[in-house]
């Protein structure tokens, strides 16, 4: 099946068998492969009400029709699942080399079915799948566990495992792979851990087919060219994503102590020239990407190597828990990289944890001696251990913002900074109505990759509310994740500003499936309303309540920073809504109408 | 002439493996250089490069490249003398007239290790200088230059 491995690998970990099936090439049409894959098998095999930690829940881990071919930055694999953090749909991204190996052993996406009742790890060398025995690397880092398993299978072997923190069922687990990346949120790690999976390990010696060899060399080489050309280039190398740590400051959007500010005074420290000064060693890139944003360091002051910490990690484990040096930060990425922890709901759920501290809503007794206090490296060291262990606090806290405020009480229910019971990322909305809608509507709660809102709000003014801004959000929900379902990195387009009109020709030299942009951002469109209802199928009640923010965007002011005083009105929120579902095609409690549905080919699914 | 790979530049993306052989693997002229491919063949497979990236994971020298520099070890121990040399100094293979993998002395004598074979196919490969991973590489870690 050109363009594709053409397989799926289907393992039980309950009876410990594997089965091997054909991708049905009608589904790969509809869906592409990689979010799009795992969203069509969560919503049609995954039975209404799983409990996620059951073994009823499924965890699919799929590449896309572009992994593993010569096409920038053709890195990305998506891992899918019912989500243990929001009882929704969970979604997350990972690149580095792993979706690229499992195309050549053969298989563009892994159904992993059932529990084991004793730790495990997934052995694929092409044709030959082996469910092995991993209780010697129970219990260990993620990191660790991938070096042990690349020393004794072979360093051409890719690997994905999970830490302390997902063996833990610590509600926001994350799962590793090639040092750095991560699979982050919504708790895929969690899941993994529930199965007993502690790790899966690929090699692939096969070839994937195109349809025709000629032009897709042709555009293989123009793409690369015209990255390698881009006057942007140089500046993206050179910092990454932490070229975004001072900008964010100084449009008042970085998280700063829980959200209360959008920038924090001696941000500077945190800077990527600082970053590079202090840590970098050398550039690490995901597969066949030509503008690597991996920067692998050092810290000597705390004596250890860092992929990073990249701007998400800067955000939250920086300054929404005050955190103003640069080492510090490093080593509190370190710990969560090993424990297998999302650096961004441990960064939230410190940050809230330290402001219920300041206010006197938790004391020294529920926090077992710890002053939770800003900028406290020691403190919020210690925090991420006990979250990853579920030690005294860090049991409340590992089950996410929205359930420890019902155990903290006071009026923290209003500043958990969390939508559908995900923590909200990186960045503080309350002065960008574009970025504050992206987070209210983002499929799998509070996250931003989906709709990068905020550069929009800074072009044209953050406070206004106006139709733009929805359908702002709405282009950006289908172009973004594109990229997940067709198993490549968004950064050449989002970053550099690459042609996003190059990616339909070369997918059709590719597959041989002649399709425009607009057919493929149709593709993602079906994705997003068929993900919008299986959260009405999985959560009693669901809907218009569940798209809210917290209390804070209209109850408090921006503390501090060029959006000091801002705050969104309720009512303005409820307007953006409105006008949001109004484009999409929803009704005013945000369910895809029958008519949205019929013309996405959805009706037939929506009806299981 | 021959490949330069700066190992302290290569971030390790492998595009430069998945290039060689997406615009060499299993060419009839495989190894031939003074050809143009004509795109008709070639595999999106890193496996079926004429260059390796060495990872230890993950260290602090975490990619070394390793490139033929076109010492010509490999043709001087040829038994059946099938490995020229091109008017740019560049050693190829003549796949007709190799022994084939029961042989296998070039891939034994070469100081580098980058002289490869697959089951797929019954003779071994070898960098042709066709340039093209240099072309992919974002971080200008590989250049043609003369010896």
């Amino acid at each position: 099946m050109n363009g594709y491995a053409g397989s799926i690998l289907r393992v039980n970990l309950t009876d410990k068998t594997v089965s091997k099936e054909p991708l049905d090439p009608e589904v790969a049409e509809k869906f592409l492969g990689g979010r799009g894959l795992g969203a069509y098998i969560l919503y049609s095999e995954v039975p209404k009400g799983a409990d996620p930690l059951g073994s009823q829940n499924k965890l699919i881990a799929s590449s896309g029709p572009l992994s593993g071919l010569l096409v920038p930055s053709a890195s990305k694999m998506d891992w899918t699942c019912k989500s243990p953090l929001t009882g929704g749909y969970a979604s997350a991204n990972v690149g580095g080399m792993q979706t690229a190996e499992l195309k050549y052993a053969g298989y563009d996406s892994i159904v992993v079915e059932g529990a084991s009742e004793t730790p495990v790890y997934l052995y694929i060398d092409d044709d030959d799948v082996e469910v092995r025995d991993a209780t010697p690397y129970w219990g260990q880092g993620c990191i660790t566990v991938e070096r042990a398993l690349k020393e004794e299978l072979g360093q051409g072997f890719q690997i994905a495992t999970i830490g302390p923190a997902g063996e833990n069922l610590v509600k926001y687990a994350c799962i590793a792979h090639d040092f750095g990346r991560r699979a982050g949120r919504g708790g895929v790690g969690t899941v993994m851990g529930a199965k007993k999976l502690k790790a899966i390990a690929v090699r692939g010696t096969k070839g994937i087919p195109v349809a025709d060899s000629r032009e897709f060399h042709r555009k293989a080489l123009e793409m690369y060219r015209a990255i390698k050309a881009n006057e942007l280039l140089e500046g993206w190398v050179r910092f990454g994503t932490a070229a975004t740590n001072a900008w964010a400051n100084e449009v008042g959007t970085f998280p700063t102590r829980n959200f209360q500010s959008g920038a924090i005074e001696g941000y500077e420290a945190l800077s990527a020239q600082v970053q590079l000064d202090t840590l970098f060693i050398r550039n690490k890139a995901c597969f066949a990407c030509p503008m690597p944003c991996g920067k692998y360091g050092y810290s000597r002051k705390h004596g250890v190597y860092v992929e990073g910490p990249e701007y998400e990690t800067a955000a939250l484990l920086g300054g929404n828990v005050g955190l103003l040096d640069m080492e510090d930060l490093a080593y509190a990425n370190h710990l969560c990289d090993e424990l297998g922890l999302d650096t961004i709901s441990t960064g939230n759920a410190i940050g809230f944890a330290a402001e219920c501290f300041e206010k006197g809503i938790i004391g020294t007794q529920e926090t077992d001696c710890i002053d939770i206090r800003w900028g406290d490296a020691a403190a919020i060291f210690a925090m991420i251990e006990k979250i990853a262990n579920r030690e005294g606090i860090g049991d409340i806290l590992a089950e996410g913002v929205r359930h420890a405020a019902t155990q903290f009480g006071g009026d923290s229910g209003n500043f958990a900074m969390q939508i559908k019971g995900m923590e909200i990322s990186g960045y503080e909305s309350r002065g960008g109505a574009t970025m504050l809608l992206s987070y209210m509507t983002c499929d799998v709660g509070g996250h931003h990759n989906r709709s990068w809102g905020i550069t929009y709000d800074v072009q044209v003014g953050g406070s206004t509310i106006s139709a733009d801004k929805a359908a702002k959000v709405i282009e950006l929900q289908h172009k973004r994740p594109l990229f997940d379902a067709l198993g490549a990195c968004r950064f050449p387009w989002v970053e550099i500003g690459f042609d996003l009109d190059q990616y339909a020709p070369i997918l059709k030299a590719a597959t041989g499936v002649d399709r425009t942009t607009e057919d493929l951002l149709r593709v993602s469109e079906r994705i997003w309303n068929l993900t919008r209802l299986y959260w009405f199928r999985e959560i009693e009640g669901f809907g218009r309540r569940w798209d809210l923010p917290p209390a804070r965007t209209w109850r408090d002011p921006v503390s501090s920073g060029p959006t000091a005083g801002k705050r969104i009105s309720r009512a303005d929120v409820e307007t953006l809504l409105d006008m949001y579902y109004e484009q999409r095609g929803w009704d005013e409690n945000g369910f895809p109408t029958a008519a949205k549905l019929a013309q996405l080919g959805l009706t037939e699914l929506a009806g299981r | 002439m021959y490949l330069l790979a700066d190992s302290a530049k290569c971030s390790g993306c492998r595009a430069c493996l998945l290039a060689c052989a997406v615009f060499n693997a299993g060419s009839p002229i495989w190894g031939k250089p003074s050809q143009r491919q004509d795109g008709s063949y070639g595999e999106n497979n890193p496996k079926k490069g004429a260059l390796a990236i060495e990872t230890q994971f993950p260290g602090p020298d975490i990619f070394k490249v390793r490139t033929c520099t076109q010492c010509g070890a490999c043709a001087e121990v040829c038994p059946a003398d099938c490995i020229p040399q091109d008017q740019n100094g560049v050693y190829y293979i003549v796949q007709e007239q190799c022994l084939g993998c029961d042989c296998l002395k070039c891939a034994e004598v070469c100081p580098e290790d980058v002289i490869f074979t697959h089951a797929d196919y019954e003779a071994p490969w070898k960098c042709n200088l066709c340039g093209q991973c240099a072309a992919v590489c974002g971080v200008d870690a590989l250049s043609i230059v003369k010896a």
